[in-house]
């Protein structure tokens, strides 16, 4: 039988989900019926439900009944997985989208002028390494609002990708092709668009593709630091209420919305690719 | 006497050593006429030069001294009244072959429609062979000598004054690169357009061109001589090695290639004439007697 590569690989991850589920169900501990319990046990307290990790059925069941009505809303403290993950991706593509609109024409600024590039180095690199939640107290002190500082946050984590990928594109424009604008007599925006932009796209992108995921990283964070809403907000609050099965569920969900944020960005990337 | 179309003025052109070290002088005190409507072809071994002058005179990059002057205009700065065919084709990859003829043509003709524009590339793109398709592909999916042939139908659709090619067959078939060389004759001629191309190639520079300059190595490279071929056009490849000229002609290039491209290389003395000898044959008279004794004589400056 020849299967396609792809098939195989299909194939091989339903077979190691499978084999990971069913040692997740295996060694999750049952909960005892209460007359199984031995004296000892009852004297120790063991008749209570005794938090542990939940199986796979358990956190199966529970995503199928969130997944099955996102979008209610019962206050402030039980709110749909939906609505939640809405919150998140608001906060993250608002700070992202600020982000990148002041980047990207910043790092274009930078990667055509040698002198610029050298003034803003030494911000930039004092600036990069330090984590994004550093700035949450000035932030709040600031902003005095915890909304905004979350988005604040989400900012200044998403922008140094964007701004050193698009300087770093910028600047690399081959000469060859810059040459072609200027035996073509196009002004500086015209250059900008047929040339610089188009050339530096896909450089660009990638920056934007790192900076999502690091957002997307950040706010969950970002959320359990500012509370009231959100998919951070909501990991933190299913803790305190000891409700594992949410935690477990709502990490996974944390992880299918990257995914999805880093695919779309994926298929943007592939869209201004070319092939020299 | 009449200013010539363009002219190159003692045209010298050095390289900055990377740290401290002497600078590379390619060459010195260049001196040439190039009248209108002329086509000049330039041979001289690699690395002496040749595409340096073309992208000084293209405005892309400048001399160190001296001056290039079009139309009584000094040039400073690239042109759409000179359209280059570059040596390694220099086409946008992101753009389809016919976008990148149209965003030419849109650069020189701003005040055409989308549909003038589009024909107007269309047909320069049939000249060189490139319709049916082909044309809506992006260079990476492109042969070498279906991008050159782009990169030709870029520069003949903005229709400049002067055409500067550098190399611009080199990645061509034999069959591709007669055609083309038809087509690029054939547009000339229907022009008054000046050409300035350099090649390799001895025969495609009798085939095409109205004078030959030839260059000497480098560094301190000098375009020693002007060649002129007085054969009539129009010029069929199969008939044109019948002239008698064409074996003086190639003799003599060939010649200079193989020896004198070296034995007249290096910085030459104060004094010594900055302008290219001027070589003839045949019809002219000024070549005649034995072959054995067939030396290319050389007239004065004009
Ligand atoms: N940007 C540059 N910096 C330093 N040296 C250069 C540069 N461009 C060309 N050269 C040198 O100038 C000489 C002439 O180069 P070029 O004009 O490309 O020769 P060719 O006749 O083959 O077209 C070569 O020795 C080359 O190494
Ligand atoms: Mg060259």
């Amino acid at each position: 039988m020849l299967a396609s590569l792809n098939a195989r690989a299909l194939v091989l991850s339903l077979v190691l989900l499978a084999v990971f589920l069913g040692l997740w169900e295996a060694a999750s501990p049952k909960q005892q019926l209460a007359g199984e319990l031995t004296e000892y046990e009852l004297l120790m307290g063991g008749a209570e439900p005794k938090a542990a990790v939940p199986p796979p059925s358990d956190v199966i069941a529970k995503a199928w009944e969130e997944l099955s009505n996102p979008f209610y809303d019962a206050g402030p403290n039980d709110k749909g997985i939906g609505i939640q993950i809405g919150y998140s991706l608001y906060r993250v593509l608002s700070g992202y989208f600020l982000a990148a609109a002041i980047a990207i024409p910043v790092g274009f600024l930078i990667g055509m002028s040698p002198l610029m590039y050298k003034a803003l180095d030494p911000f930039i690199q004092v600036l990069r390494p330090i984590s994004p939640l550093a700035w949450m107290p000035l932030a709040l002190f600031v902003i005095q609002d915890s909304q905004a500082s979350a988005i604040f946050v989400i900012f200044i984590c998403s922008i140094w990708p964007m701004l050193i990928n698009t300087a770093f594109g910028v600047a690399g424009v081959r000469k060859d092709w810059v040459n072609v604008a200027r035996t073509h007599e196009l002004g500086p925006l015209k250059t900008a668009w047929i040339v610089i932009l188009p050339a530096a796209a896909p450089t660009i992108l990638t920056g934007m593709r790192i900076s999502i995921g690091i957002a997307w990283l950040v706010i969950v964070a970002a959320e359990m630091l500012v509370g009231g809403t959100g998919i951070g907000y909501y990991v933190w609050n299913e803790w305190n209420n000891l409700d594992l099965t949410s935690v477990v569920f709502s990490i996974l969900m944390i992880g299918v919305v990257g995914m999805l944020l880093d695919t779309a960005f994926a298929y943007c990337a592939r869209l201004v690719q070319y092939q020299e | 006497m009449s200013k010539p179309f363009l002219s190159l003025q003692n045209l010298t052109k050095r390289f900055q050593a990377p740290k401290g070290g002497e600078a590379l002088t390619v060459f010195e005190n260049v001196n040439l006429g190039i009248e209108k409507g002329e086509f000049v072809c330039i041979i001289g071994h690699s690395g002496c030069g040749k595409s340096t002058i073309l992208n000084i005179l293209a405005g892309l990059d400048e001399p160190t001294e001296g001056a290039v002057i079009m139309n009584g205009k000094e040039v400073s700065g690239p042109s759409l009244d000179r359209g280059i065919v570059f040596q390694n084709y220099s086409l946008l990859p992101w753009l389809s072959a016919l976008k990148n003829v149209t965003f030419a043509v849109q650069a020189r003709y701003k005040s055409w429609s989308k549909k003038q524009v589009h024909d107007h590339s269309m047909k320069y793109l049939e000249m060189v062979g490139l319709a049916g398709g082909a044309e809506l592909r992006k260079p990476s999916q492109l042969s070498g000598g279906m991008r050159q042939r782009v990169s030709i139908a870029r520069a003949f659709a903005i229709q400049p004054e002067l055409l500067l090619l550098d190399e611009p067959f080199g990645a061509l078939d034999a069959l591709t690169r007669g055609s083309i060389q038809d087509e690029l004759i054939r547009i000339w001629s229907g022009s008054d357009q000046t050409v300035f191309m350099i090649t390799h190639d001895v025969d495609e520079a009798i085939l095409l061109a109205d004078r030959i300059l030839l260059m000497t190595n480098g560094p301190y490279a000098r375009v020693a001589e002007s060649v002129q071929v007085d054969i009539p056009r129009p010029r069929e490849r199969a008939n044109i090695i019948h002239h008698s000229d064409y074996y003086d002609i190639r003799n003599h290039l060939v010649e200079f290639l193989a020896t004198r491209s070296k034995a007249l290389a290096g910085k030459q003395e104060e004094g010594t004439p900055s302008e290219p000898s001027i070589v003839r044959f045949g019809a002219h008279g000024v070549v005649s007697g034995p072959k054995d004794n067939r030396k290319p004589a050389t007239s004065p400056v004009e």
